[in-house]
Order: C-alpha cells, then structure tokens, then sequence
C-alpha cells in the first residue's frame, strides 16, 4: 500500500482533442471552402449524368452514340486533360518552391492543353450539329451536349481563371493571398479531371459497349 | 434592341398589378425622401450596404424576408377571398391567368425569399457569435450572398409590372412550362429570379459550413456546439448537397426553352417526369433546409426560457444528422401517383415513416427540457409552445400522406394543401417569429415589445388553425389544390371560414409592424445594457448589445456546453471581453461594394436574359467579371481597431449601465 503511494504520481497529457483546438488557419479555411464548392460542384455533374443516363436510349430515331462519336478525338481530348493535370501538379511545385519561371512555363503547358482539349470538343460539337446531330435532333442529343457542353464551360472558366492567377503573380508575387487562390485554382483543375473520366466512362465508353 | 421587351408588357388592361406597383413605388419613395431628409444615405451606404459583418448581413436578410412575408401574404389572401366568392356563377375578381400567377408567385416567394431568407439570415447572425468567431469564413463572399438573394427578389417582383409571372405552380412543371405550353416571360422570370438567388444560397450555404467546421474557438468542440448550431451545420450541409441539383434542373429546363433542348419536352424523346424526379431530389431536402434551423431556434428558446440544459444533447444532435441524411431518400413521395410500382412506393412511404422518427425525438427531448424548469412565458417561449402543438398535427397528417393508398386520394388536394402550410406554418413561419423575437435584442440593444409580441402570436395561432382546419375537411370532400373557380357550393362555408383565418392572419401580421414602431419608439425604457436579457445560456449573450464589430475583443475559451451560463452562475466574468484597461488591437475585414455591384449586374443579366436582351446579358457578365477583378487586386483586406477604440466600444457600455 505504501510502496503504492511513494510511487510517483503518473501525470497523463490527455491530448486536446482536434475539434477543440480553436479556428483553423486561413489557408486552411480558405482549400476547405474550395473543397465544398467543389462538392456541390460534383453534385451539380451528378444531375445531369443521372439525366444523360436516363435519356441515353432517347434517340427519337436520331443518331446514336457509337454513330456520332469519334473515338481517337476522344481518345486524344482525355490525353490533353490528363497530362495538364500533370503540368497543374507542376504548377503546384512552382508555386510551394516560389519559383516564378517553372510557375509560368506550367501554366503555359496547362493552358495550351486545355485550349487543345477546347478546340477538339467544339470542333466535334461543331461537326455533329453540322451532320444534323445537334442537341435538337433528341433527348439523347440534348442530354449529350450539356453534360459535355458543362465539363468544357468548366475548362473554359478555369482557363480564364488561370490566366488571371498569371497576371496576379506577375503583379503581386507569391503573396499569401495569391498561393492560397493557385492551390483552390489547382483543386478545381484536378476536379474537372475527375468529372472527365466520368464523362469518358459514361459518355464515350458507354456507347461503344 | 431590346428584344421581346415593348410597351405590351406592362399589363395596362390589369388595374391590380398596376396599383400593387403603384403602392411600392409610392412606398418606396417615401422611404428614400425619409432617408435623404434625415441624411442617412452615406450611413446607409457605409454601414449596411457595403458591410461585410455577418450580423449586419444577418439583419439585411430578416427584413428582406419580412417585406417579402407581406408580398406573399397579399398574395395568399387574393386566393382566400377569390375562393371564398367564385363559387357557381360567381366568377370571382381574378380571372384565371392571374389567378395562376398569384398561387406560381405566392409559392415561389414563401419558400425561397422568406422561409429560407429568414432563415439564412438567422444563421448568418447568430452562429458565429455561438462558436465564438469574428466572423463568418467568408465575408465578402456572405455579402455577395445576400445580395443575389435580394436580386432575385427583384427580378421576381418586376414580373409583377414588366411582363407577367409563371402560371405554372410553384415548382414549374414541365411539360406545362416548356415553350410550347407557356410561351411568355412568366417562366423565364422564375428560372433566372431562382438560379441567382440559388447561387446566393448556394455560396452561403457553403460559407455557414465552412465556418462551423473551421472557426470554432478554442474548445468549441462539436459536442459543445449549442444545438442551433448543429442543426444549421446540417441545414447548410443539406444547401451544398441538394441546391445544386435545382441549378442543374433549372438550367436543362432553360436549355429547353431558350436552346431547343429536349429535356423535358413531350416530343424526340423528352421525358417530363425526370423533372419532377430531379426537382423535388432537391424539393425534399429543401423543406428540411427550411425546418432544421427553425428546430434549432426553439431548441435555444426552450433550453433558455426553461432554465435548464437542454435534455438528452446528443440525441439532439444526432437526430439533426438522420434528418440530414434521411431527407435524401423520401423525395418520391411526392408523386406517389406517378405510376412507379408498389414496392417502389411502398419504399418511399416507409422512408417517410421513417424520418418522422428523430422529429419525434426532437419533439419528445423539448418536452423533456421543459419537465422540472422553471418555465417563463415570454414571447419565443410561447412560439416555441404553439409550434410544438401544430407541428405534431402537421406531422400526423404527414404520415397519414405517406401512404401510399392514403395520397392516391388525397394527391394535389387541399389536404395536401392544409397538410404543408401546417408544418411550414407551424414549423418555419412560428421559428421565425420565435427567434426574430429571441435574438432581436442581441441585434438591437432593446428588447421588442411582449403585449404586442403577444398578440402577433395569437392572431397567428387562432388565424392558422381558422384557415387550414377547413382545408383539411375540403381536401377530404374532394376539393383540389389551385381552383379559380368551384361548383359545389357545398364547400363555400368552408372557404368563408378560411377566409377569416386569413384576416386573422393580416391582424398578426399588422400587429407585428406595430411591434416593431412602439419598440423603436419607446426604445429608450426597454434599453437592455446587460447584453443578457433573458439570462441566456450560449455565447452571443456573453457580448454586449449590440455586439461590437468584431464580436470578441479576445479569443474566447470554452470547457463544456453552455460555458457563458457557468461562467455566471461561478460569478466569473463573460468569455471574449477585452483586457481592461488596455485591449489589445482587432482586426476586421474592410467593406466592400463588390456584393451590391455584382448583383446589380446579375439583376441586369437576368433581366436581359428574360427578354433577350442579349447584348445587355453580355454586358452585364462583363460587369460582374469587372467587379470581381477589381476585387482581386484589392491590396487591403483587414483594418485595425486600435485598442482604445476598443475599450471605448466597452466603457461606453459600461458607463449607461452604470
């Protein structure tokens, strides 16, 4: 008993638990704000794959999908989006090491991938309206065109977006505010990727099976 | 150059909308001659309009919501008064096609611009003070929230004048809102005054999120959260989750009528019932937006006014989450007579049952917090007593709804009718009252006036049960939702009975209004300078009245639930105040018009939109992308308050206390 008492008393660091710790730091707050955009973003996308998969035998004796898509365009876009989610992760490294000429060649190449996925896209919707397959022709059609109409909007604004980012860090250098706007602008880009492989799933892959 | 837009829009053959505008116009420029007479525009533009304070903002939308509440309240006693005549060969004094836009009107505004306004702007004003935060995660995006919330509003209201409304119901079912069916501007008015409110709602749901989960102070953790603010976690959760699938519903919808789109169109291939399907996935999570923070409010009234915690948190809390994720799963029993199969339906109706369950736990934990307190009845406790009587009703018939067998009667009757009003009314019309009164004195610095307050609340009981008790019996008759006109004169009583409820309603709402003039008039004796008028028990009363600009002079320390209540009960002084006599500086965000320009030009877009105005579109989208780059290059983000501002914002205080 008394050995027990002379035992030193144990002391345990209970550790405070995470959700008592206090606000979060800007940067933190700011990604987690972006993340959240981003889900509704995706719930967004959900609505119109779930309308696409509803109305995917809608052709109204229209063309169908296997009749319309080219599968090396495609083939080709999804190259172009995934290698500039690479050139994104590059900008990320420019950015966390503050260098101004990797920031920029990255965003070059993001760019340029992105304006050749654009031109693709566009240039395969320009041909099918031109075939008599527009978005008119069925509820097949429709569905098609805004739900990849809406991933190449996506592509467009983030385009503009990042060259915006581009003249943010030549006029105002890597201020926080500034890395904090390229890190929700490289979620968002990685985002679009994710949407893609569905639309590439769904959409393209879809049709071929 | 102006696209569909001529002289033939305004409807100079209606002499009702015509004097309806007139009223607000003349309205109107009597609150601008009465601001510029007092001087106020400069105060008005500085402190209100470009503010980025989340209470300020919190405020905007409460009274957005209340003038909104009147507009919509116009609306409901035109309908009361057209059925209560137009029975047999009387035709009434609405003919049919404003009949229509006056139930599409009526609808679209209680939902959107004053159940989900008057909630968001509760939310915004007292849920960073409960954490202990500055401020919201976002300021300037909070503004630019409230501000496409009120463009909406105005674009709504400008169908009034400009063109016409939808004619459609509430929720613009296709294939009746497809071009082909309705081609004026009225449906075009709902889809562009909706998508820029939603993405109001939208971004603020966002910004309420993310400042629960990020900006709790030190010690704030979940399980320390006042109830309210669990349960406007999940309303803002279910924002995220479910406005997205309106905008995407919204915009096929709009592809269809402005684009040729075969969405929802009855030919190529259109299928109409996947709207239904996709607008009330979002539907029914909607009404849970409305009622979670209503929830909250009379968790906080029922806690505050019986003096005791309140009884089995964490049920609470986990109640508040099952509603979150149940609300998703019922939305089909809406249309229960769509054709779907039995087990389908039958699904649905038991996820239904289902999701009455942690409402009654809600229901049965007030119960038990009042049990052994010491209850005092003043106004948001009387609120609080009335809802959980008419809810209960509302919920019954609800079930009895979910049956599928049941609704196949009972579908677009005006027991269904009855039925929503019952809980909307009784849920979100009643918590607004509740914490419009509660949290008033937070807002103001002086309590609102209870024989008045007393009377708002039984005009609107006694007018409630007048009004709906009837419909229920006539959706029982046969009667269906949305009649200009009826045959059986049988069902004139009923509607005559309803009709009184409506004026029983219009003297609460009068009451209301003359509330509020006496308590600003008598102000000076109903001053409350504790900043604790009704011994509160979470952090907002822990703060002078009203709070300064940045809420907490010094970061504030919580060790359980309701610290600000032990804090006073030990003696110890309130969390957050400054250290005496020399605080330290605080830093605030800097206002901004970025809110108000950006929805000037969302306005503008809109309205260009509706018409086919398209270079004013385009410009307009310039616009806003002009303001928000003028924002990104703002080089000031935050400014001090100097220490001695600080105190002084206490002292003062202190001094008329004293």
């Amino acid at each position: 008993m008394s050995a027990m008492l002379d035992e030193p008393m144990q002391t345990v660091e209970r550790p405070i638990p995470r959700s008592q710790r206090g606000p979060a730091p800007t940067h933190v707050t700011t990604s987690y704000g972006m993340w959240l955009f981003l889900l509704s973003d995706i719930v967004m996308f959900a609505a119109f794959f779930a309308a696409f998969v509803v109305l995917r035998d809608h052709t109204a004796g229209g063309p169908a999908g296997r009749d319309v898509f080219h599968r090396h365009t495609v083939l080709i876009e999804t190259a172009c989006l995934l290698f500039s989610s690479f050139s994104c992760a590059l900008l990320g490294a420019g950015v966390e090491y503050r260098n101004k000429r990797v920031t920029y060649a990255a965003v070059a190449v993001t760019l340029l991938l992105g304006a050749a996925f654009m031109v693709l896209e566009l240039s395969e919707f320009a041909q099918m309206i031109a075939d008599g397959a527009g978005p008119g022709r069925s509820a097949f059609l429709s569905a098609f065109f805004a739900l990849v109409g809406l991933h190449g909007l996506h592509v467009a604004c983030g385009m503009l977006w990042l060259i915006v980012m581009l003249a943010q860090v030549a006029t105002l250098g890597f201020s926080p505010k500034v890395v904090r706007r390229l890190l929700c602008f490289n979620l968002f880009w990685h985002a679009l990727d994710i949407v893609w492989v569905g639309v590439f799933t769904v959409v393209y892959l879809g049709a071929f099976t | 150059m102006l696209g569909k837009l001529d002289w033939s829009a305004i409807p100079t053959d209606q002499p009702l909308p015509l004097i309806a505008a007139g009223i607000v116009a003349l309205g109107m420029l009597g609150v601008a001659a009465w601001i510029t007479r007092r001087g106020w525009w400069t105060a008005l533009w500085k402190d209100w309009i470009t503010s980025v304070d989340h209470k300020r903002i919190g405020v905007m939308y409460v009274l957005l919501a209340l003038v909104m509440l009147m507009r919509g309240f116009v609306d409901a006693f035109m309908m009361r008064s057209q059925q209560a005549i137009a029975v047999g060969g009387a035709k009434g004094f609405l003919p049919p096609e404003h009949y229509n836009q006056i139930f599409s009107a009526h609808g679209t505004i209680m939902i959107f611009f004053v159940g989900m306004t008057f909630m968001v702007g509760l939310m915004n004003f007292v849920v960073p003070l409960q954490i202990g935060a500055r401020d919201v995660a976002f300021p300037t995006l909070n503004s630019v929230s409230f501000w496409l919330t009120a463009s909406g509003v105005l674009l709504l209201n400008l169908s009034l004048v400009i063109g016409e409304f939808a004619r459609t119901g509430w929720l613009v079912y296709p294939p009746l809102s497809e071009l082909a069916y309705s081609p004026g501007v009225g449906v075009d008015y709902y889809l562009w005054a909706i998508q820029i409110a939603g993405v109001g709602t939208l971004l603020s749901g966002i910004n309420l999120t993310a400042t629960i989960l990020k900006m709790r102070t030190v010690g704030m953790g979940y399980m320390r959260m006042p109830i309210f603010c669990w349960t406007a976690l999940t309303a803002n959760l279910l924002i995220i989750a479910a406005f997205p699938i309106l905008t995407a519903t919204l915009a096929m919808l709009t592809l269809d009528r402005y684009l040729g789109f075969h969405f929802f169109t009855n030919d190529f291939g259109g299928n109409a019932m996947m709207y239904i399907n996709l607008i009330w996935a979002w539907g029914h999570p909607e009404v849970y937006i409305l009622i979670l923070p209503a929830f909250g409010v009379f968790s906080e009234v029922i806690s505050t006014f019986a003096g005791k915690p309140i009884f089995a948190y964490r049920s609470m809390a986990a109640a508040a989450l099952a509603i979150c994720v149940l609300s998703f799963m019922v939305w089909l029993h809406h249309f229960f007579t769509m054709g779907a199969s039995a087990d389908v339906n039958g699904f649905f109706g038991v996820m239904t049952m289902i999701i009455a369950v942690p409402t009654g736990v809600k229901v049965f934990n007030w119960l038990f917090t009042l049990y052994g307190g010491s209850v005092r009845f003043s106004v948001p406790m009387m609120w609080a007593l009335g809802f959980m009587v008419t809810f209960i009703i509302g919920g019954m018939t609800g079930v009895l709804l979910a049956i599928p067998p049941v609704d196949f009667i009972t579908h677009n009757s005006l027991f269904l009718v009855a039925h929503f009003h019952n809980v909307i009314i009784g849920g979100v019309i009643f918590g607004a009252y509740a914490g419009y009164n509660y949290w008033f004195p937070k807002a103001f610095g002086f309590t609102l006036h209870e024989g008045w307050g007393r009377a708002t609340f039984w005009c609107w009981l006694v007018g409630f049960y007048l009004a709906f008790m009837p419909l229920y019996v006539l959706g029982l008759m046969g009667a269906t939702r949305r009649m200009q006109h009826y045959a059986d004169p049988d069902w004139q009583p009923f509607m005559i009975v309803a009709l009184c409820g409506a004026l029983c309603i219009l003297a609460g709402i009068g009451c209301t209004v003359v509330q509020l003039v006496v308590s600003i008039r008598t102000r000076a004796q109903r001053r409350d300078l504790t900043g604790d008028p009704w011994d509160g028990r979470s952090l907002e009363w822990a703060t002078p009245s009203p709070p300064p600009p940045f809420n907490f002079a010094t970061p504030v320390q919580v060790n359980g639930l309701d610290t600000f209540w032990a804090a006073k009960r030990e003696g110890m002084p309130a969390p957050g105040l400054p250290e005496m006599p020399a605080p330290s500086a605080v830093e605030v965000p800097v206002g901004t018009g970025t809110g108000f320009f950006i929805a000037f030009f969302a306005t503008g877009f809109g309205f260009g939109m509706v018409w086919h105005i398209w270079w004013m579109a385009i410009a307009s989208l310039l616009g806003i992308a002009g303001v928000a780059l003028k924002l990104a290059w703002r080089r000031v983000d935050e400014t001090d308050i100097d220490g001695d501002a600080v105190a002084a914002i206490y002292t003062a205080r202190a001094g008329e206390a004293a």
